[in-house]
């Protein structure tokens, strides 16, 4: 039984002009604004010492964040999924509390922590050991914030997919470790991609946690987010909006790598 | 894997299936000490010390001080604004989230696929970029503002673009937690009660909404949460006056800036018993939804 | 234990791979905590004491830059930041960082010349080419229908002594009466759409998003931004009368001992007094303290007061107007 056409007509027009008007849009404006003075200034914006610099550190502090989240995140689903013990529903609670809390919240808890008055901060100090307003605080910051993502994606499917592949393998003779790596892992692979695609598109992106730690040091310790709001404050409107058009594409093709996934799943299942 | 679906909390009431190899203690899989040990520890270092510490840090105000910090009038407006907005955003996103799923998992038509794709992207795009592209589209002399000023219409630098940009964070949620739902509602309960004459509108509201409400429910919780603590795309465009287009996120920002760090973390304490309270309703709602 | 031990040499490895990140090949590193609309005049300065610095001793000094709102930036020092030297919007944000963090010593501002100040701006306004307005004087900006762009006194070091100059006027035109005074800022600050947290945020708001009919701004900035988005778009308007400002900069004595830069440090704030330093100044429409380099002299004659004269300094303007409670607090209660 379907829907009148003028029903579905009209339902999809909404749909696409809501998206349309509060994605679409945006996503457009990035790109004209870029090219605003044309492709010789998008690339001399991109080119830019601190631009680079800034493209630097934000790939660093993806690469550790990222991976730390993974190694946890295939832990703590394994951990919830296999096993039975009291307080599994507030350690889910914990685990999703980065997710939301605010990201300024997120920032400040770290300089309370480290900052030179903050409860670590004398031993710090004493160590010399730069951690606040430099790139480690800036990547503890964004590990804070991306903590969630992985055990978010892989434990719904661990549970689901049940545990008789791994019980089967005991059986047969097999130790934790090949258990993990030759059964489950392959198993789940697809939420760890997925997971590993959304964690890292949002810990380049991070803004507001790693601005309140950051120190702002042109060169050193600005990321890719705080690079375009350096260049939008000093007049390079076009330039700003072609660096924040690198992490544009980048979501962009977070968001074309995930369909590809899905539809492979399908296939899959198929 | 269900379709496109934004994750929730994982189910607390799944357990391992019995087979004649599981023991009679925690399960029979190695690893439990491993896997509990990193897993705590990691979570104690990346997010209960650091969470502790600002519970610490405001336990050195007074509770006269506290309260004083946390109910000034300025801090009043601020929560006004935010979880004002954040709840107008979330019911908008309730409505067209509903419209979306709907017209994504029962209709085929050119561009589907692009349409879900799209779906995802603020949960992909920085959030400053979303900041300054909104402002840049609903500024006075921007692409949409320049229409919508002239009849008084002011977005930007008002709490409407706050709400603007509220919408655009908080989008995929509700959209990702229904779609589920609608693609296991056996149609078969539709074409049973068509058969038996029951109107569109009369199916929709027996059969297809009570289904559909839990699921919606929780993605605007889940909106909710993530719009009130937003920072980077709506401090482009809300103005940040005192007492009128101030957020929360922002207050504290200021406060801190004034070197005045008990009260920052005052606030910021409130908004973290707030993130707890709707964490906790989010997770009381998706157990709702698995039974 | 061992668990304990291995997250020790875990976190020592990424921390030391972090700060690899950040560790540049030169000599000697200095970094420079300013505050907002100094990017520019910064960027001349620092290459010319570079080369100075290289000619006169054959060390290579490379100087890293951080921007932001002035007190926000007093409070990443006290919180860490390691700022060899700092050079501010006002000297209570230097204040600040001496009295909470001890770094440098209470009585920095003697140790320089000129209260520490080698230059000195004021406070303009900037309006749209034609000043459809008709923007004279402070006066003009209490109208009806006037958008006045002004960033956040709480945050801002330009903010504040916009709002001092402000005040200022106000109890000259009334002979002195306080009330009056702040019943002209409560106006003032009702045609404010918008609150950036630091001066270049205003100027970006003014210039950029098209909002508002008169941005009050530093006077560099004025000049920066007429010069930089045409001078077809904008006008600058000299108020009747005005405040002294005075952007100090300090050696942060904590910091450079610690890192070994104190020569270097310390010649660097020297160069700002030296008439290359006065003549970079000047171009980036800094008024000069030395007023016979290139320049110096080409700066509109503004009556101006200091805020010594009409607030008894720093620390009592702070008190009675920005701090918790004050003045602009009370400004902003409901239902003024």
């Amino acid at each position: 039984m379907k829907d009148p056409a003028w029903l579905r007509w009209s339902l999809i027009g909404l749909a696409v002009a809501f998206l349309g008007l509060f994605v679409a849009m945006p996503v457009i404006s990035v790109f004209v604004e870029a090219f605003r003075n044309g492709a010789g200034a998008y690339f001399d914006a991109i080119k830019e010492p601190d631009t680079i610099a800034a493209i630097k550190l934000t790939l660093l502090t993806a690469g550790i964040s990222v991976p730390l989240n993974v190694v946890f995140g295939i832990a703590a689903s394994w951990l919830i999924a296999k096993y039975r013990f009291p307080g599994k529903s507030m350690l889910l609670t914990l685990i999703d509390l980065p997710f939301s809390v605010s990201p300024v919240i997120s920032g400040l808890i770290f300089v309370l922590l480290l900052g030179a008055r903050g409860i670590f901060g004398p031993f710090l100090e004493a160590h010399d050991w730069h951690v606040i307003f430099a790139p480690a605080g800036i990547i503890l910051a964004t590990t804070f914030i991306t903590f969630p993502f992985v055990a978010r994606e892989v434990l719904p499917i661990m549970q689901e997919l049940g545990s008789d592949e791994e019980e089967q393998a005991l059986t047969l003779g097999a130790r934790g470790w090949q258990i993990l790596f030759r059964v489950t892992l392959p198993k789940v692979r697809w939420g760890i991609l997925y997971g590993v695609i959304l964690c890292n598109a949002r810990a380049m992106g991070e803004f507001g946690a790693v601005s309140v730690v950051s120190g702002h040091i042109r060169g050193q310790t600005n990321t890719i987010p705080l690079q375009v709001e350096i260049m939008y404050n000093e007049y390079n409107f076009s330039g700003a909006f072609a660096v924040a058009s690198i992490l544009t594409i980048l979501a962009l093709v977070t968001l074309v790598a995930r369909k590809i996934i899905e539809l492979r799943i399908r296939t899959h299942k198929a | 894997m269900a379709e496109g679906r934004v994750t929730g909390v994982g189910r607390t009431d799944a357990e391992p299936p019995r087979t004649r190899w599981s023991s009679r203690r925690r399960g029979s899989l190695p690893g439990f000490g491993l896997s509990l040990g990193f897993t705590l520890l990691y979570l104690s270092l990346i997010v209960l010390i650091p969470l502790a510490g600002l519970v610490w840090k405001s336990a050195s105000l007074s509770g006269a001080e506290l309260v004083k910090a946390v109910l000034s009038p300025r801090a009043l407006a601020a929560y006004r604004l935010s979880f004002g907005a954040a709840a107008i955003a979330a019911a908008v996103n309730v409505v067209f989230g509903l419209i979306l799923a709907w017209v994504l998992t029962r209709y085929r038509f050119p561009g589907r696929q692009i349409l879900d794709a799209l779906v995802d992207l603020p949960f992909a795009l920085p959030t400053a970029v979303a900041g300054i592209a909104l402002t840049t589209i609903y500024s006075e002399n921007g692409w949409l503002g320049r229409f919508l000023e002239p009849h008084g219409i002011k977005v930007a630098f008002a709490p409407p673009g706050v709400v603007v940009a509220m919408i655009f964070v908080g989008l995929p949620f509700v959209v990702r937690t229904v779609q589920p739902v609608l693609l296991d509602l056996d149609a078969h309960m539709e074409e049973a009660a068509a058969t038996m004459g029951a109107s569109r509108l009369y199916t929709l509201r027996t059969v297809i909404l009570p289904a559909v409400m839990p699921a919606a429910s929780t993605g605007f919780a889940l909106a909710y949460a993530r719009a009130v603590g937003e920072y980077g795309s709506v401090v482009f465009i809300s103005g940040n006056m005192p007492m009128k287009t101030e957020i929360v996120p922002l207050l504290i920002i200021t406060k801190l800036e004034q070197f005045d760090y008990a009260g920052a973390t005052a606030i910021a304490l409130v908004m973290l018993l707030a993130s707890f309270a709707l964490l906790f309703v989010i997770n009381v709602l998706q157990t709702r939804i698995k039974r | 234990m061992r668990l304990g031990k291995l997250t020790s040499i875990v976190f020592g490895a990424l921390f030391g791979v972090a700060s690899l990140a950040g560790a540049a090949h030169a000599q000697v590193k200095l970094l420079n905590v300013s505050y907002d609309p100094t990017r520019e005049l910064y960027t001349d300065v620092n290459k010319a004491f570079a080369q100075q610095w290289q000619q006169k001793t054959g060390q290579t000094v490379t100087i890293n830059q951080s921007h932001g709102g002035s007190g926000k930036q007093a409070r990443s020092v006290i919180d860490g930041l390691e700022a060899d030297v700092v050079t501010l919007g006002l000297a209570y944000d230097i204040d600040a960082i001496a009295e909470k963090s001890g770094r440098l010593p209470k009585d920095w501002q003697k140790r320089l010349p000129d209260n520490s100040t080698p230059y000195t701006s004021t406070i303009v306004f900037v309006v749209r080419k034609g000043n459809p307005k008709g923007i004279k004087d402070w006066d003009d900006l209490v109208k009806p229908g006037v958008g006045v762009i002004l960033p956040n006194p709480k945050t801002s070091g330009g903010a504040r002594w916009a709002y001092l100059a402000a005040w200022g006027y106000a109890l000259q035109k009334n002979g002195g009466d306080q009330a009056k005074a702040k019943d002209y800022v409560t106006r003032l600050y009702k045609n404010v759409p918008v609150l950036d947290s630091g001066a270049r945020g205003s100027t970006t708001t003014f210039a950029q998003r098209g909002v508002g009919q008169v941005l009050v701004s530093w006077e560099n900035e004025a000049y920066l931004l007429v010069n930089e988005l045409g001078k077809d778009k904008f006008e600058i308007v000299n108020p009747s009368v005005s405040i002294l400002a005075e952007p100090p900069v300090a050696v942060v004595d904590h910091n450079v001992d610690k890192h070994g830069t104190r020569a270097a440090a310390e010649a660097y704030l020297k160069f700002l007094y030296s008439s290359e330093g006065q003549t970079i100044a000047a171009k980036n429409h800094y008024r000069p303290r030395d007023t016979s380099v290139a320049g110096g002299l080409a700066f509109p004659k503004i009556k101006l007061f200091t805020i010594d004269q009409v607030f008894g300094g720093w620390q009592k303007a702070q008190a009675t107007h920005f701090a918790d409670g004050g003045v602009f607090d009370q400004i902003y209660q409901p239902g003024s």
